[in-house]
């Protein structure tokens, strides 16, 4: 079989589209002008932010005056948590939110926790879910923010944040969610779902690196966080990332209006995916909830061997994943989310990520696939797990 | 990340395998940490290491160590298989990762294990060696920021 290039892990991020590099290009030469300015190429830039605002307002139901544009989900994560910490800290100090966060979430909150918060880490069930009784039976008479994503990075499972967000109104405790994975994956109405703050990044729905938003619905107090001028109806201070903006406008735009079209495709490719490894590959366990689960989502644990090993053979055949292992995390210890569904440790090390896009073709899965029982079959021939295992089952 | 050599030995690792009646055997790491080594000698009436096996659950800095040192202890007496340390296997690689640098340390382990085996199984005492440890795990001191 020939070499291919094959790329499976745009959860990770995506390319830019072609569409919108050519709308954000312009914003880098001649519409170069500082927005806050008077001049006529300020007019311009000033009017691509406006525009790109009402764009992505409309893609969550809400209005442009809502919209924050932030450096990435990152950053509009760590804003929404510590500012509303800081500024609702005369009400109570206690945050809920679950053990499958992003670590952009998690860290905030152990952030916090050493500044005299406390911070209720919810458990999920072992496809990923959060247990919405649960989390009512934790909120408390301090709770002033619970934080529940809106799908999970890993391994795909979409919680039920309208549930969540109904649960929160009721007992008067805000509500953000981390839809980086979930935006123009799912349709998302934050008046709906009850959702006072949301966190999206451009660069995993085909836009650029670098720009993201938080929604803060209006009403909700939060402090600014980074101080300065005026921008960002002076909460979020700086000369605006107007091509970064623009892009993920039209990023945006594009997804969405091909949403219901994309992930019906989507969803077949994954579907087979899933399909063909647990027929083909044995001692493999699909990770993440069957049903509510993200179109481009596939996650699954391969008994006896570690992950790593498995993404540098697939990169030797031309295809980027990734795993959950201790190995390419940095630490010793493998993916937390893998960890909070109830994996064992070293079932959790043989975890593999595929994340296809819309242009994933069936024959695209059918390589991976391939190639993917010869590498798990190669890795276990040199694993001691693997052969404790076999004369186990021989005696 | 890796260097050529890492990769050499990760893609095409040498020896492979299990041997019957291995002389000694020896199985390091833990699952937890997402490293397993096993390590089996052949070693003849001279005390001379004539073939060297290896299984390893691991990453592909831990399944290159492996393999490397496989080829390190060959047709060395037991005492000079003794003397090889993780600086020598990552040499021989050269150098890995510095968070890989642990896998090199379950290799070096593993030849211990596997010789200690063989010493206690032929009821002698290898000087210089002790009883391994079968478990590797680091203390990492955790930073703040």
């Amino acid at each position: 079989m020939e070499k291919r290039f094959i790329y499976m892990d745009n959860a990770a991020t995506t390319p830019v589209r072609r569409e919108v590099l050519d709308a954000m290009l312009p914003y880098f030469t001649e519409k170069f002008g500082n927005p806050s300015s008077i001049y006529g190429i300020s007019g311009e830039t000033k009017k691509a932010i406006a525009d790109a605002r009402e764009i992505i307002a409309g893609t969550i139901g809400t209005a442009p005056e809502n919209i924050y544009f932030t450096a990435g989900g990152s950053e509009s994560d760590n804003w929404a948590v510590k500012a509303t910490a800081e500024a609702y800290a005369e009400k109570g100090k206690h945050i809920i939110t679950t053990k499958i966060e992003h670590h952009a979430l998690l860290h905030t909150c152990e952030y916090l926790e050493k500044r005299g918060y406390e911070v209720t880490y919810l458990d999920v069930d072992e496809n990923g879910l959060v247990d919405v009784e649960a989390l009512e039976r934790a909120i408390r008479p301090d709770t002033i923010l619970i934080s529940v994503m809106f799908a999970n990075n890993e391994i795909g499972t979409i919680e039920p944040v309208a549930e969540i967000g109904r649960v929160a109104k009721e007992h008067g405790v805000l509500f953000h969610t981390d839809a980086v994975q979930a935006y123009t994956q799912v349709p998302i109405d934050v008046d709906a779902m009850n959702i006072d703050m949301l966190s999206v990044s451009g660069h995993k729905i085909n836009g650029p690196k670098g720009i993201g938003f938080l929604y803060i619905r209006r009403g909700v107090k939060i402090r600014s966080f980074v101080h300065g001028g005026a921008q960002e109806r002076h909460r979020r201070a700086g000369t605006e990332n107007v091509p970064g903006i623009v892009g993920m406008a039209r990023a945006a735009q594009l997804a969405v209006a091909e949403m219901e079209e994309r992930t019906a495709r989507e969803t077949a490719v994954r579907d087979h995916l899933i399909e063909r490894i647990e027929r083909e590959i044995p001692y493999a366990r699909l990770n993440g909830d069957r049903v509510k689960r993200l179109p481009n989502n596939v996650n699954f644990s391969f008994q006896f061997i570690e992950g790593e090993s498995m993404l540098i053979m697939l990169d030797g055949k031309g295809v980027c994943a990734s795993s959950g292992s201790a190995c390419t995390s940095g630490s010793l210890d493998p993916s937390h989310v893998l960890l909070a569904i109830g994996l064992p440790h070293e079932i959790a090390h043989g975890s593999l990520r595929l994340t296809i896009s819309g242009e994933t073709t069936m024959e695209d899965a059918d390589f991976v696939v391939d190639h993917l029982k010869e590498i798990v079959e190669r890795l276990r021939s040199m694993s001691p797990l693997y052969e404790d295992f076999v004369k186990k089952q021989q005696k | 990340m890796y260097s050529e050599k890492v990769m050499d030995h990760f893609q095409n690792p040498r020896n492979v395998g299990e041997i019957e009646n291995a002389s000694g055997v020896g199985t390091v790491g833990n699952a937890k940490c997402g490293d397993i080594m096993r390590m089996y000698l052949d070693i003849d009436e001279n005390q001379v290491i004539r073939e060297c096996k290896f299984k390893t659950f691991g990453c592909g800095a831990a399944v290159a160590t492996s393999s490397m040192a496989t080829e390190l202890v060959k047709g060395k007496t037991i005492y000079e298989a003794l003397q090889i340390t993780n600086q020598a296997v990552m040499e021989a690689l050269d150098g890995l990762p510095p968070v890989k640098v642990h896998c090199s340390l379950l290799a070096e382990e593993a030849i211990h294990a596997a010789l200690w085996d063989y010493a206690e199984k032929n009821n002698i005492k290898i000087e210089g060696l002790e009883k391994p440890k079968n478990d590797i795990s680091e203390g990492e001191e955790e930073e703040e920021y």
